[in-house]
């Protein structure tokens, strides 16, 4: 069995900060199994994580200086919230590991440790009639462990409090950005020349800066400013991003000069590009629902298409006015 | 969650309250204290603020709750909607798969 520190070396944090970014993030794991952390002893704790090595190195940095079991799930890399919903860190997985491990023979008691947002792929009485382990759904975060474990394995009502702050939003936007880089280069770059083609250079370069800032404004500002833009909707917060980028570009590149059709149009589709990328953080989110996901696209899908088919039929007239 | 809300009256969570026990597990799985307890029975404390994530009616001995849990984002519903015409997008769908 591997032993392991809690001390994070300079590659362990190198390797979050690339995963944050995208870089080698669907590789970023560690081997399922169980691992000693520190010096354990029979009757110390047994935790359960995933194997998204993220989540591995936050649980064993914030056990420093104590000693227990760490039992790590196959979940391919993901980390435990994502693979619950998936059912990878789930109930088979969870009592597979168990027996593989020979957890029963290492261990001189019967509990796991579980974090809470593990609970949405193991069924613990299932757990519990399957291989003999009671599951105890401990902390949201793994930072608060060790007040759970001193705690006499209690768990208080904030550890059970899920929160969406701006760090915590602002971390989650690099990939997104990198997810993104691809379309924004397909439409940005279509956008650069059809304008560049039918107008003139420096149009075209307009049109590019003006979309590259509506993409942004969904990605970057809309969750960014998430808890301060009007309305629950995240479409709605996403449209009113893109209104901010729209009355700022607008200022800055000489906007009043632009005639009737094309500011209908630079006011129609941006913002409709905007919200697009502020509702799909809805994926990223720790509050939204699927039904409600659901009803919003039912309902902004549909003005976003034709809110850009407006714009393509102003700016064609407005041209060949 | 404190400073968060999302829509009203969309999510699928039901609780049948006669089948109950009164265990607690859905109060302790809940990241958003949607559940409390009243004598022996759960009940709905604040149904809007639920996230369809799926773990009460997962951990509920006597399943008493139920909830369409799944995929919550835009591009992955709009993933399995293509998926169910059988389409599909180039390149596209690599979020959290």
């Amino acid at each position: 069995m591997p032993h392991i520190s809690s001390e994070l070396g300079l590659g362990d944090r190198l390797g979050a900060c690339k995963a944050r970014w995208g870089i080698g993030r669907m590789g970023f794991m560690v081997p399922p199994g169980l691992y000693a952390l520190g010096l354990p002893l029979p009757s110390d704790p047994v935790l359960v994580t995933a194997n998204y090595k993220m989540s591995y190195d936050l649980v064993r940095r914030s056990l420093s200086g104590r000693s227990c079991w760490l039992l790590v799930l196959e979940t391919y890399g993901i980390n435990v919230w994502c693979a619950a919903g998936k059912g990878t860190f789930g109930t088979g997985e969870l009592v597979r590991r168990v027996a593989a491990s020979g957890l029963d023979k290492v261990v001189s008691h019967r509990r796991l440790i579980l974090p809470i947002l593990g609970a949405a792929g193991v069924a613990a009485h299932q757990v519990a009639r399957r291989c003999g382990f009671s599951v105890s759904y401990a902390t949201i975060r793994a930072g608060d462990l060790p007040a759970y474990l001193d705690n006499g394995l209690l768990t208080t009502d904030a550890m059970r409090e899920l929160t969406f702050s701006l760090y915590e939003r602002l971390v989650l936007i690099p990939v997104e950005l990198v997810l993104a880089l691809k379309s924004i280069a397909i439409i940005g770059g279509a956008a650069l020349l059809v304008v560049a083609l039918l107008g003139t250079p420096a149009a075209g370069l307009t049109a590019f800066f003006a979309y590259l800032g509506a993409v942004l404004s969904g990605i970057v500002l809309g969750p960014l400013l998430l808890p301060w833009l009007p309305g629950r909707s995240f479409a709605i917060k996403g449209t009113v991003a893109g209104l901010l980028w729209c009355g700022l570009f607008y200022a800055v590149a000489g906007g009043p000069g632009w005639n009737g059709a094309v500011t209908t149009a630079f006011f129609l589709a941006l913002p409709a590009v905007s919200a697009f990328y502020t509702l799909n953080f809805t994926g990223c989110s720790t509050y939204t629902s699927r039904s409600g996901v659901k009803k919003e696209m039912r309902i902004a899908l549909p003005v976003m298409a034709g809110a850009l088919i407006v714009s393509l039929i102003l700016l064609l007239a407005g041209r060949f006015r | 969650m404190r400073g968060f809300r999302y829509l009203e009256n969309v999510v699928t969570l039901k609780l049948d309250q006669p089948t109950c026990i009164g265990c607690g597990r859905c109060l302790e799985v809940c990241p958003h204290q949607v559940f409390s307890l009243a004598g022996k029975k759960a009940f709905l404390r604040d149904r809007d603020a639920c996230m369809e994530c799926g773990a009460c009616a997962l951990n509920c001995p006597v399943t008493a709750i139920t909830v369409a849990a799944g995929v919550g984002c835009a591009s992955g519903l709009i993933n399995e909607w293509l998926q169910e015409h059988n389409l599909r997008l180039p390149g596209g769908g690599s979020c959290c798969s």
